[in-house]
């Protein structure tokens, strides 16, 4: 959701708009199979919303001159990236041939990256404008809601969306429920292209993700309402009673039992199985702590820890258990659980060897996550620590790729991979700079020199602004 | 005792009307040569600049100032060197926890109370984001009342954020309205029944004014309070600035128009999202505007125009432009101003993007809203009288890899550490040694 404006004004406004704001959970794109979850008498299709988006038309296209970071800690300065079919081609220095027929770029002086991912938005649940009647990131009814998909809450016509490529170069982005609920159901990943149907922008072959939330937000959403959880142990017992009938539901399809279909569990029974992921809403370190021995008292893992403002304090624990942690810059004091966030956080992270990532939950800051990026290095670098561009890059790109299980396919400037790609117009690390064009399956659909390729939403046309440069 | 005693006496002395000045008690006379110097009144910095702060004021600052023998030389090496950035409006001092009601005083939503609502008893200059801030560069702010039951919010003030009890400046400063979608909503559902309310409250003021032992205000039918009708008799005369929060075009123009019928009123705008498609109007005004830089998503539909053009197109029309945290409500990240004003000079470099140039921008958050809360006089920039906020930087200030090496506030050398830094340095290593992390700091 919109996040950090909504964040501050939901704080007074709304409790549900304040936990839009603080939420995690995502669901991707369309070939995760629950296992355990297809019943013999009637097979389940496991895909039933599948992807129907179909990349657009590139051209070959070489990108000559530029200072590249591949997104997993590489530069090369004075390089050169080739697209073609859709597919980064190839990467190299001043030394790789420009073949014949590509269109060729000069980008001396500028900079070329993989396309930013973000690993952390609700934009098209909580979409703008941010009326009531587009409030659909939360289905606060109920503490465990595991059978709810985000996919299903997305209106494509979010403006948000085309802020986060015009101005942040975005690309892919997990879009997930809010953090009302303990388990607040399925994300969704998208590929950044505009469609008539949230199915035509789902990035093809991304697993799905179950969101959950631990802390202040369930807790007092239903404590508020006089039923459980009322506390943080609160939380722990119906997380830990819902997984308990998750693992019989799980066993008893594995036995050949007819059950009737469960749509909750069988998201459940898929983050058990492995297939689908655990995005896991979570500020305070012991909190963390927490939750790990729980997800070895059943039996799943959890990929990424988002929100985790007290990640530095146990970097080395996350480090251990492989959980990367989504984090902001330096968000801190809008609720209890974020008084000890520290700009240093993603820095230390990083420095502990831990998987670090930048993210949104933020309709503003996935405009700008290059910059976000940019304050966590310097402050880390302040603190002593030392942190190059390259690595940084890999906060925005490989890392929350690998967190979203897309990194075989996007997040770095590899051959063979989705040639997603932004030309920014300096050092993505500077506040100058800016996405001059980007690339999406070797696409280009945004270009700041050509007002044709700026996308706008069916809510601006016919608008003051329509086309403007946002 | 010396915190209670500075707000009361702050709180007193403007209720007497009287501008406040941050005691500057341990202020030193220095003289900091050697600078990359910014006035911060939209003149291009200076190489080997000098600013000289005697008695918490400026004294001298530019290119052929000598620095006197006789204080304290500190040399900027070719740094940077800048008035302190002015949060254009904020909530710091107001507000510790956003989401812990107790330590939350941004907004009286259930007072009876509005207009005569005076933030400055509240402002606590000990929380936890007023280190954080400075240790951005922030050495000022506006702060501003949030929501009241009555149309009018409230009287904000100018603080400041040195490391000590005294943190107002200057206590009923501006009072604060929001029409709108938000007036609207307090003024029974419609924008023309919140300008009715506004006008007709403002004549009962008037009223007030006249004969003020006449006037009833007890009674529960009374549109205005006795102690609210006394407070907009300042906004009345222009004693206090009026802020207005408005974002539509046509909400501009309206307020433009209402504004006629009460010529004493010093207004400023706040907000004006779309005040780029009605920008020579404001500037034919001469109404100063405090903008959020960056919002550019039609977020509500009185935003539907919104754009990161909005300043620069407006600064083009010849308004007086100032970058304020508007739509963040912000407390705890008062640095977000540098980021944004340089996100304006970025806008510079794009195909049809309007921005601001470095200086212009840099002016935005320094005499921008000192101009805009009419206390250019005494904030916002290096000029001769101002008070000694300066900052010395590791790099150009608007840039997201920089930050200030020192500060000075009123001419005092600030601590440049900060409860986050606290929580740094104990978890820099966060595995336990011979005895617990508690035991470390």
């Amino acid at each position: 959701m919109g996040i950090i404006k909504p964040l501050a004004a939901a704080i007074l406004a709304s409790p549900l708009l304040l936990l839009s704001a603080c939420s995690a959970g995502g669901s991707g794109g369309g070939n995760a199979r629950p296992a355990g979850a297809s019943s013999r008498p009637a097979p389940v299709n496991l895909n039933p919303y599948p992807s129907t988006y179909r990349a657009y038309a590139g051209v070959p296209t070489a990108l000559v001159g530029a200072t590249v970071f591949d997104g997993e800690g590489g530069r090369i300065e004075n390089g050169t990236v080739l697209l073609r079919d859709g597919k980064v081609e190839a990467v190299g220095g001043a030394e790789l041939v420009v073949p014949e027929g590509y269109t060729r770029f000069d980008a001396t002086g500028r900079f070329v990256t993989p396309g930013i991912v973000d690993i952390h938005s609700h934009l098209g649940d909580y979409p703008s404008p941010s009326v009531e009647a587009h409030s659909d990131g939360n289905e606060a009814t109920d503490p465990t809601t595991p059978e709810v998909w985000a996919e299903h809450s997305v209106w494509p016509q979010d403006p948000g969306f085309t802020r986060a490529l015009t101005n942040g170069g975005v690309t892919s982005l997990q879009v997930l429920p809010g953090s009302a609920n303990l388990m607040g159901g399925r994300s969704v990943t998208l590929k950044n292209v505009p469609a008539r149907s949230v199915q035509g922008m789902k990035f093809p072959g991304a697993p799905y993700s179950l969101k959950m939330a631990c802390g202040e937000n369930p807790k007092r959403v239903y404590g508020g309402r006089g039923r459980a959880p009322s506390t943080r142990m609160g939380n722990f017992a119906v997380n830990r009673a819902t997984w308990a009938r998750a693992v019989e539901y799980r066993a008893r399809v594995a036995r050949g039992e007819t059950v009737n279909r469960d749509l909750a569990m069988e998201t459940l029974s898929g983050v058990l199985a492995g297939e689908i992921l655990i995005q896991n809403h979570c500020y305070r370190a012991d909190e963390m702590v927490q939750v790990l021995d729980m997800a070895r008292e059943f039996g799943y893992r959890i990929t990424a820890f988002h929100h985790a403002v007290e990640a530095y304090k146990i970097a080395d624990i996350l480090r251990d258990n492989h959980v990367c942690a989504a984090m902001w810059a330096d968000w801190w004091g809008f609720k209890m659980e974020s008084y000890d966030a520290i700009p240093e956080n993603i820095a230390m992270m990083h420095n502990a060897g831990a998987c670090a990532i930048v993210h949104s939950d933020d309709a503003n800051q996935i405009q700008r996550l290059n910059q976000e990026a940019a304050k966590a290095m310097a402050a880390g670098r302040r603190a002593g620590i030392t942190i190059s561009e390259a690595d940084a890059m890999r906060w925005l790109t490989i890392n929350p790729a690998r967190a979203m299980g897309i990194d075989a396919m996007t997040g770095s400037l590899k051959p063979g991979k989705m040639a997603d790609v932004v030309l920014w117009n300096g050092n993505p690390f500077s506040v100058y700079s800016r996405p001059e064009r980007v690339w999406i399956d070797g696409a280009l659909l945004f270009d700041a020199y050509n007002p044709a390729l700026r996308p706008v939403s069916d809510f601006e046309l016919g608008q003051v602004g329509e086309g403007d440069v946002k | 005792m010396r915190g209670a005693w500075g707000i009361r006496r702050a709180a007193a002395a403007a209720a007497a009307g009287l501008l406040v000045c941050t005691a500057p008690a341990f202020a030193q006379n220095i003289a900091i040569i050697n600078a990359k110097l910014v006035i911060g009144d939209g003149s291009a910095p200076i190489d080997h600049g000098t600013v000289i702060i005697r008695g918490g004021r400026v004294v001298a600052a530019g290119a052929n100032v000598t620095a006197p023998q006789d204080i304290q030389h500190i040399d900027a090496a070719g740094r940077w060197v800048t008035p302190g950035i002015v949060a254009g409006f904020s909530r710091v001092g107001l507000n510790e926890v956003d989401a812990v009601d107790g330590s939350n005083d941004a907004a009286s939503a259930a007072s009876i109370y509005g207009a005569a609502i005076d933030i400055a008893p509240a402002l606590n200059p000990y929380g936890t984001a007023i280190p954080v801030n400075r240790l951005n560069g922030v050495t000022r702010a506006l702060v501003y009342p949030g929501a009241a039951a009555s149309l009018f919010n409230g009287r904000g003030a100018l603080v400041d954020l040195g490391g000590d009890a005294h943190m107002v400046t200057r206590a009923g400063l501006f009072q604060y309205v929001e029409l709108g979608e938000s007036g609207a909503a307090r003024a029974g559902g419609s924008r023309q029944a919140a300008i009715l309310h506004f006008r007709s409250l403002l004549m009962e003021a008037q009223d007030f004014g006249r004969n003020p032992s006449a006037y009833d205000g007890r009674s529960r039918d009374a549109l205005l309070t006795r102690v609210d009708a006394s407070a907009l008799l300042h906004v009345l005369d222009g004693r206090d600035r009026l802020f207005i929060k408005v974002e539509r075009a046509s909400d501009i123009l309206a307020v433009i128009n209402l504004l006629r019928e009460f010529p004493g009123i010093k207004p400023t705008l706040v907000g004006v999202t779309e005040g780029w498609t009605v920008a020579p109007q404001i500037a034919a005004a001469h109404i100063p505007v405090i903008a959020s830089a960056l919002n550019d998503l039609p977020d509500t539909f009185e935003q539907i125009a919104a754009t990161q053009s909005n300043i620069g197109r407006m600064q083009m029309s010849g308004v007086q432009v100032a970058i304020g945290l508007v739509d963040d409500n912000e407390t705890h990240k008062l640095g977000y101003a540098r980021q944004y004003a340089g996100n304006l000079v970025a806008l510079t470099r794009l195909p049809r993007g309007q921005g601001l140039s470095w200086d212009a921008a840099f002016a935005a958050i320094t005499s921008g809203p000192a101009i805009a809360a009419g206390v250019d006089g005494e904030i916002g920039s290096l000029l001769v009288g101002r008070v000694g906020d300066v900052i010395i930087w590791d790099g150009d200030p608007l840039e997201l890899s920089s930050a200030p090496t020192a500060v000075y506030v009123d001419g005092i050398a600030q601590e440049m550490e900060s409860r986050q830094t606290h929580l740094r340095d104990r978890y820099l290593n966060p595995v336990e040694g011979a005895l617990p992390n508690a035991y470390d700091y």
